[in-house]
């Protein structure tokens, strides 16, 4: 239904097609849809959260060709012909990626709001940096929160599976 | 919650200049919008049309030319925290780059939006007044260089008219032996305070043959001062030293402090004498 939805013949719309976790979308937006209000309301996919609403959280951060993103403050029509992944695309196959193992071993989360937004921005860090500093790795992160206060476990969890990725990788 | 707007998206400067003169006051010109969005989510601001620039070819580059380098207006923080040509001729702007707000507004956000804006707590246009960088600004029938240090006007506003576009930062690269540091002081993402210092020492490093100094964050825009700057010109690096604290004072009652939620106008005012001491002495050891 939701590429179908009716809208009144004056308002603009933009057509846009992008890949979401490796799938072809296409759907019209108007220009001041935000991205964060797509995936979760008209795509259906809640693991991207809203939370601050200004950028400084974290909690809705998705990858848009690989970089970290705030959803809530990325105008949708923005993501055309361009490659969105969601925390919901991460595991591959039904097999957890690695950093998602290494909070569950390392109790990197707490109550999870903020843990979608930090396993895909240390994704982006791991990807481009994959054996980061724990300097790095704070510098990095620092604009992701956490109120559960576990700063210390997801840290430990990222180097872990910094670790693990690179030992499996040569 | 976002109100509805009409997006345009012009392919030439020519065509963005053309909408502003059409639209005034009803349009805005719409980059990385991590500033804009939030202002516009909060109902501060509202346009009819939001104008998205991200469409024009060679306003992302960053490219070095007799003696300068030229940044697009176009090119992200991100860019910039990351470009080979930064890294080699500018290192104090690469590590400004590098402490933007986050990780996700480094990566969307523009230096050109981020100076337009001209949002009080932001830390390039201070680093780029002490450089001496020079402003471009294009419409449809020309084009006209804006010195950084006249580019701001007050809090969220700048030179440009209403169809103007900036284009390109030019900085030029400072003759050595030189020494560059912007120093920032604030609670959480927000700068308070922002202090730039450019240096040139003479060739055996005895005599200070050149300063600048630029304040920025503790007031409405970022400022150069000129008076500050007159205590330690021309002095030997022994007077200069001597006479940082006295300029560092005196930057602080040029800021135009104001007080707010990031602090006291005379917290803010002793920030900035602290700050400069600082800076002069890292922009000393380089």
């Amino acid at each position: 239904m939701a590429n179908t939805m009716l809208r009144r013949p004056d308002v603009q719309t933009v057509p846009i097609s992008f890949t979401l976790n490796g799938k072809l979308q296409e759907l019209d937006v108007e220009p001041h849809e935000l991205l964060l209000d797509v995936i979760r309301e008209r795509l259906g996919l809640t693991g991207v959260k809203r939370s601050c609403d200004v950028q400084v959280c974290g909690a809705c951060t998705l990858l848009v060709d690989g970089r970290p993103v705030s959803a809530c403050t990325t105008l949708a029509f923005e993501v055309r012909e361009r490659s969105v992944l969601t925390i919901e695309g991460l595991a591959d196959d039904g097999k957890l990626h690695p950093l998602q193992e290494a909070f569950i071993e390392h109790g990197g989360f707490q109550c999870g709001f903020c843990t979608p937004g930090m396993i895909l921005a240390s994704k982006a860090l791991l990807d481009e940096n994959p054996d980061p500093t724990e300097d790095e790795l704070k510098h990095f992160m620092h604009g992701n929160i956490c109120r559960c206060t576990g700063y210390k476990k997801i840290i430990e969890s990222i180097m872990a599976a910094a670790q693990k990725m690179s030992s499996t990788a040569r | 919650m976002l109100r509805r707007f009409r997006l345009e998206e012009p392919q030439s400067v020519g065509e963005i200049s053309e909408l502003l003169g059409r639209f005034g006051d009803s349009a805005k010109l719409y980059a990385g919008g991590t500033e804009l969005l939030l202002a516009m989510k909060e109902g501060l601001v509202h346009y009819e049309r939001l104008v998205n620039v991200k469409g024009i070819e060679g306003l992302n580059e960053v490219k070095q030319h007799n003696g300068a380098i030229y940044i697009g207006a176009l090119c992200t923080h991100h860019q910039l925290e990351t470009s080979p040509v930064l890294k080699q001729n500018l290192p104090a702007l690469v590590k400004l780059e590098e402490n933007v707000a986050n990780v996700r507004v480094r990566q969307v956000g523009t230096l050109g939006g981020n100076l337009c804006f001209a949002e009080p707590h932001a830390d390039p246009g201070t680093l780029l007044i002490a450089l001496e960088a020079s402003l471009t600004a294009e419409k449809s029938n020309g084009k006209r260089e804006i010195p950084a240090e006249s580019f701001f006007v007050d809090a969220y506003e700048t030179a440009l008219e209403v169809d103007e576009v900036l284009t390109t930062i030019a900085v030029p690269i400072p003759a050595k032996p030189s020494g560059v540091c912007y120093m920032k002081f604030g609670y959480l993402e927000r700068p308070s305070v922002g202090v730039a210092v450019v240096v040139n020492l003479n060739a055996d490093r005895s005599v200070v043959d050149d300063i600048k100094i630029a304040v920025g964050c503790a007031g409405p825009a970022p400022m150069r001062v000129p008076e500050a700057e007159a205590l330690l010109k021309g002095k030997s690096l022994d007077e200069a030293t001597r006479n940082i604290v006295q300029a560092g004072e005196t930057s602080g009652r040029a800021s135009q402090a104001i007080s707010d939620l990031h602090g006291a106008q005379d917290y803010k005012e002793h920030i900035v004498g602290v700050l400069l001491k600082r800076a002069f002495h890292s922009a000393l050891s380089q």
